[in-house]
C-alpha cells in the first residue's frame, strides 16, 4: 500500500499563541452501560488542524464534549492542554445555534455581550469578519432571512470572534451544499489557521481538504483504527492530487473496517 | 380574504339566530331576535359603554397584574430550585380550586368594588402565564446553554439573553390562553356583587325582565372580549416574531 503520511513541511502555518497541544491518555467514557472509549490515547497536535473522521455513532462527538469539558459527561483519564489553559475553547457545531431573536451581527457579537464586554473595539472587529466572510450587507439581517451557508458562516465568525487559540468543530459543514460546504471550508481553513482546531466529520474529503492529521475512529468501543498526516497546505484545492489521496484513504477506510 | 371571513361567519351566525326566532316563535323574553337587541343596543349606547368601560378596565389591569405575577413567579422558580420546589406544587394544587367558588370570598375579602374583580381575572391567568413561561424557560435548547458555558458567559446574561428570549414563543402562547379567559374572571366576579360593569348590568337588566337589554350587554362583552384577544394576539406575532408559524400560513 502507498504511503500516504509525510512530515510536516514547511506549507505549515506558524503556532498562535496559546495554541496548545491537547493530550487525552487512557480514555474510558461508557454511556447509558455500553462502552465508548476504553482505554484511548490520542495527541492533538498544538497549532495544527486534526480531523477526527469516523462512521456515525463512533463517539466522535463525544470525543469532543469531552475535549470541551462539557458537564455530565464523567469519563475517566486525562485530557491535558499542554500550555494549561483548558478553559480557552470554541465551540461550533453543524447547528448554527445562533439565536433568531439577532440580527447577524449580533450573533456574532454574542460571546462578547454573553461577557458583559460589547464595546465599539469588538464591534468593529465582528464587522471586519463579517466583511471578509463576504456577508457585508446581511449584518442587520435575521437568522431566518439568511442561507443555510450564510447562517453557518455566522457560527464560524461567531466562533472566531472568540479569539480561542483551540477551536472544537463538531460536523460543521455537514449540513450544508457541496459548493457551499467547499467554500465554507475554504474559509475556515483560511481564518483558523495557526489555531489549535479538532474537526469531527464523517467526510473523508472533508477531513482530507482540511487536516493536517487525520484521526481516523472505528470500532467498538472506538479505537483509532489510523493517523493519516497528507502531505500540502490546506485547504487541499479539489484536483487530481486530492483524488488520489481520497482513493487511498477510502481503500484504508474499507480495509480497516474488514479487519 | 382575511375580514371576509370572520364578517361572513357574524352574518352567517345573525342569520342562524333569526331563524331560530322565526321557525320557533319562541316569545322575546325567552330569546328575543337580532333586530330587537340591536334597537337595545342602540337605545342604550352611553349606558353599554360605561358599564363596558368599568369591565375592560377590570379585565386589563388583571391582565397586567396577572402576567406581571405570573412571569415573576416563573423567573423566581427558574432561579431558584429550593423555590420551585416548594412553589411547583402550590401552584398545581392551585388549579383544583375551582376559581369560581372564590369569587364570593373575594367580595367578601375586597369589596364590591373593582379590586374583587381584578384578582378575580389576576386567579384566572395567574396558571397559564406562569406555567407556560416557566415551562418555556425550562426547554432551553441544552446546546446553546452549552455553548454559553464554553463561552464563559455571565448567569445573569445567559438569563436576559438567551433563556428568557426562548421561551418567549411559550410565554405568549400562555398569555393568548390569558387574553381569553380573563373577561371570564371579571364578569364573575360582576355577578357575585357589583354596581358596575357589563356582568353588574346583564343580571340589573335579566331581574327586570329586559332580555333583549341582557343580549345586547352579552354583545358587547363578546365583541371586546374578541377584539382584545385578536389585539393581543396580533401584537404578540409582532414582538415575538421567532415563534413558529402554524403550518398552514
Amino acid at each position: 500500500m502507498p504511503e500516504i503520511s509525510s512530515r510536516p513541511g514547511p506549507a505549515l502555518p506558524a503556532q498562535a499563541p496559546g495554541a496548545s497541544a491537547i493530550t487525552l491518555n487512557g480514555l474510558s467514557f461508557d454511556f447509558e452501560g455500553r462502552p465508548i472509549f476504553r482505554d484511548l490515547d490520542l495527541a492533538i497536535p498544538g497549532g495544527r488542524t486534526t480531523c477526527i473522521l469516523g462512521p456515525s455513532g463512533c463517539g466522535k462527538s463525544t470525543l469532543l464534549k469531552i475535549i470541551a469539558g462539557t458537564p455530565h459527561y464523567a469519563f475517566s483519564g486525562s485530557v491535558r492542554f499542554e500550555e494549561g489553559a483548558d478553559a480557552a475553547v470554541s465551540w461550533m457545531s453543524q447547528n448554527d445555534l445562533l439565536l433568531p431573536w439577532l440580527s447577524l451581527l449580533d450573533n456574532v457579537l454574542l460571546g462578547a455581550r454573553l461577557r458583559g464586554e460589547l464595546g465599539p473595539e469588538r464591534r468593529d472587529k465582528a464587522l471586519a469578519l463579517v466583511r471578509e466572510a463576504g456577508l457585508a450587507g446581511s449584518e442587520d439581517k435575521l437568522p431566518a432571512a439568511l442561507s443555510g451557508g450564510m447562517r453557518q458562516r455566522g457560527a464560524l465568525l461567531r466562533t472566531l470572534m472568540e479569539e480561542r487559540p483551540v477551536i472544537l468543530m463538531d460536523e460543521p459543514f455537514s449540513a450544508l451544499d457541496a459548493l457551499t460546504r467547499v467554500r465554507l471550508q475554504n474559509l475556515a481553513a483560511k481564518l483558523t489557521s495557526g489555531a489549535t482546531v479538532v474537526l469531527v466529520t464523517h467526510d473523508p474529503m472533508e477531513a482530507l481538504r482540511l487536516g493536517h492529521r487525520i484521526v481516523v475512529l472505528g470500532g467498538s468501543p472506538a479505537r483509532v483504527m489510523e493517523i493519516v498526516e497528507p502531505e500540502g497546505r490546506t485547504p487541499r484545492e479539489p484536483g487530481a492530487e486530492l483524488a488520489a489521496l481520497y482513493a487511498q484513504l477510502l481503500a484504508r477506510l474499507m480495509n480497516a473496517e474488514a479487519a | 380574504m382575511n375580514a371576509l371571513r370572520p364578517m361572513t361567519l357574524t352574518l352567517g351566525l345573525v342569520g342562524l339566530w333569526q331563524l331560530l326566532v322565526t321557525l320557533t316563535e319562541v316569545p322575546p323574553y325567552i330569546l328575543p331576535g337580532p333586530l330587537p337587541v340591536a334597537r337595545a343596543m342602540a337605545a342604550h349606547l352611553p349606558v353599554l359603554a360605561g358599564h363596558l368601560g368599568t369591565t375592560l378596565t377590570e379585565i386589563l389591569l388583571g391582565l397586567g397584574l396577572g402576567t406581571l405575577l405570573g412571569s415573576s413567579a416563573a423567573l423566581a422558580m427558574i432561579l431558584s430550585p429550593l423555590l420551585k420546589r416548594w412553589m411547583l406544587p402550590v401552584l398545581v394544587a392551585s388549579q383544583a380550586i375551582p376559581v369560581f367558588a372564590m369569587a364570593p370570598i373575594l367580595v367578601l375579602w375586597l369589596g364590591y368594588g373593582m379590586a374583587s374583580k381584578v384578582a378575580m381575572a389576576v386567579l384566572i391567568i395567574f396558571f397559564p402565564v406562569a406555567s407556560s413561561f416557566y415551562s418555556g424557560m425550562r426547554r432551553t435548547d441544552a446546546d446553546l446553554l452549552e455553548l454559553a458555558r464554553i463561552m464563559d458567559a455571565r448567569p445573569l446574561k445567559v438569563l436576559t439573553c438567551i433563556v428568557v428570549p426562548s421561551a418567549l414563543p411559550s410565554f405568549a402562547a400562555g398569555l393568548r390562553v390569558a387574553t381569553a379567559v380573563a373577561p371570564i374572571g371579571a364578569v364573575v366576579g360582576e355577578w357575585v356583587g357589583s354596581s358596575r360593569g357589563l356582568g353588574y348590568f346583564m343580571l340589573h337588566a335579566n331581574a327586570r325582565m329586559q332580555i333583549d337589554l341582557m343580549f345586547a350587554a352579552l354583545t358587547v362583552l363578546a365583541a371586546a372580549s374578541l377584539s382584545l384577544y385578536f389585539l393581543v394576539d396580533r401584537l404578540l406575532d409582532r414582538l415575538v416574531f421567532w415563534q413558529p408559524k402554524d403550518a398552514g400560513q
